[in-house]
């Protein structure tokens, strides 16, 4: 493995490469085309037919890619020296309001090294099964992002470790609200979401040993520790 | 027992209830004279040292900030100490809009404070849900528990809010220690964990303005 430090140097002393750009501020960005960012012709040239559809949109480059590959792609877009996007901002997805056009699964990576900003997106035809790769194994980040994704959408992100709710509570039962289907109100009556989030007992979950008392149990007083380790929770 | 086990089906008794709160006092009359004065004595410390228990959870929560900073110096109405233990609390001051997934946590911390307590829903969100009527939003914190002074506004300006805890100290002075039910605990209907009727809560719940033009599909 690399050595951290070294990462943090290259970040504080600017650019990874020496002929890599100055910061600067980008002026006179047109809507549509202009310049790609070089990730994308590497990919093509990489990937070849997996790399569907290059996009540029107010400067930024959206790479559509064949969903079966995506894990392969981003963990070459990750470990290339070339390439090095060593962050991953975000993890969402689209759905469109026109029914018959795919509902898109989005990652944003960003190369600090090379200063470079990149979308990936992997299309999911309508009635195909919601799954996508996870790329937790790569971006540890990526868990909370996944979660919530499958948590508004209901993508199942295949590797993911721990893929429940995040947002809504863990037995919410009306579906996912992003979801063009998802009426704005809930599925259920106000009087019944009401009823099943006063029944959710957040404590069964997050419990006050998990939160804290786990990690001073030493310096807890005797009689608490013995109640502790008797198995009694401290939730209330 | 209040409103406890109260049936869906037979809406707020107004009748029984203005029964059992009203307190017999004839005012020309010297008789009480002792337990009156006390209560104006208790009351008269219980209203200028409220210490709130401040539940910010949006912009409501900036505004109540900047009436607990210098300028507007909530202490000046005793309310010195903010008590972030619900232990120590007097008035649950809820800024801010609830979603459903915090609605157990705020009864939580409401069953937790001792009595006598009181509730001042800050803003229009806590009190109705505000514009956020949709799948995730409590549509006023009164379905989750009882609530003393609502203060309007999105946000209210630190003025509001000390309108509204002027009016609670109005309140507590008004209450009398003859009044044996002024201090009970609602209890939560224990299979539906609601303490006012499902019924009543959909139609406070009704969208109203704008939001009539939605749809509800079923499920």
């Amino acid at each position: 493995m690399k050595d951290v430090t070294e990462t943090f140097e290259i970040v504080a002393a600017g650019a990874a490469v020496a002929s890599g750009p100055a910061p600067t501020t980008p002026k006179n960005v047109p809507h549509r085309g202009g310049p790609e960012n070089p990730s994308a012709e590497a990919l093509r040239a990489q990937f070849g037919d997996a790399i569907q559809k290059v996009d540029v949109c107010w400067g930024e480059t959206t790479v559509y890619v064949a969903g079966k590959r995506l894990g392969e792609i981003v963990r070459w877009l990750h470990d290339d020296p070339s390439q090095q996007y060593d962050y991953l901002a975000d993890v969402t997805a689209v759905e469109y309001r026109e029914t018959e056009q795919p509902l898109e699964v989005v990652w944003h990576l960003r190369s600090l090294p090379y200063r470079r900003f990149l979308r990936l997106k992997v299309e999911i035809p309508k009635g195909a099964a919601l799954e996508a790769d996870s790329v937790w194994e790569i971006y540890k980040g990526a868990d909370w992002l996944e979660r919530e994704c499958y948590d508004m959408f209901g993508i199942q992100f295949r590797g993911h470790p721990d893929l429940r709710r995040i947002l809504m509570w863990e037995q919410y039962k009306e579906g996912y609200p992003l979801r063009k289907d998802f009426p704005l109100r809930g599925r259920f009556s106000r009087s019944e979401q009401l009823r099943q989030a006063l029944a959710q007992n957040p404590e069964a979950k997050y419990s006050m040993e998990e939160l804290s008392i786990a990690d001073a149990f030493a310096e807890l007083p005797k009689d608490m520790r013995q109640r502790l380790s008797a198995g009694e929770r401290t939730g209330e | 027992m209040g409103l406890t086990a109260r049936p869906d089906d037979t809406g707020i008794d107004a009748g029984t209830a203005g029964a059992l709160t009203e307190v017999e006092y004839d005012p020309s009359s010297q008789q009480g004279w002792v337990t009156t004065r006390l209560d104006f004595l208790v009351n008269w410390g219980r209203a200028n040292s409220l210490w709130p228990m401040p539940f910010g959870t949006a912009c409501c929560a900036i505004e109540f900030m900047a009436t607990a900073a210098s300028k507007f110096d909530l202490a000046r109405f005793g309310m010195e100490r903010l008590a972030y233990t619900p232990r120590q609390a007097d008035v649950l001051i809820c800024a801010g809009r609830v979603p459903f997934k915090l609605a157990p946590i705020l009864r939580r911390i409401w069953q937790q404070m001792p009595q006598p307590k009181w509730c001042i829903s800050m803003g229009a969100c806590a009190s109705s849900g505000g514009m956020f009527d949709n799948y995730a939003v409590v549509q006023g914190i009164d379905t989750i528990i009882p609530v003393d002074v609502y203060v309007p506004g999105c946000p209210p300006r630190p003025e509001g809010l000390m309108y509204g805890i002027r009016m609670l100290q109005q309140k507590v002075m008004n209450e009398r220690m003859a009044d044996k039910t002024l201090r009970d605990e609602m209890e939560p209907d224990p299979r539906s964990h609601l303490y006012i009727p499902p019924s009543l809560i959909d139609e406070l719940s009704e969208p109203f303005g704008n939001s009539i033009h939605q749809t509800r599909s079923t499920p």
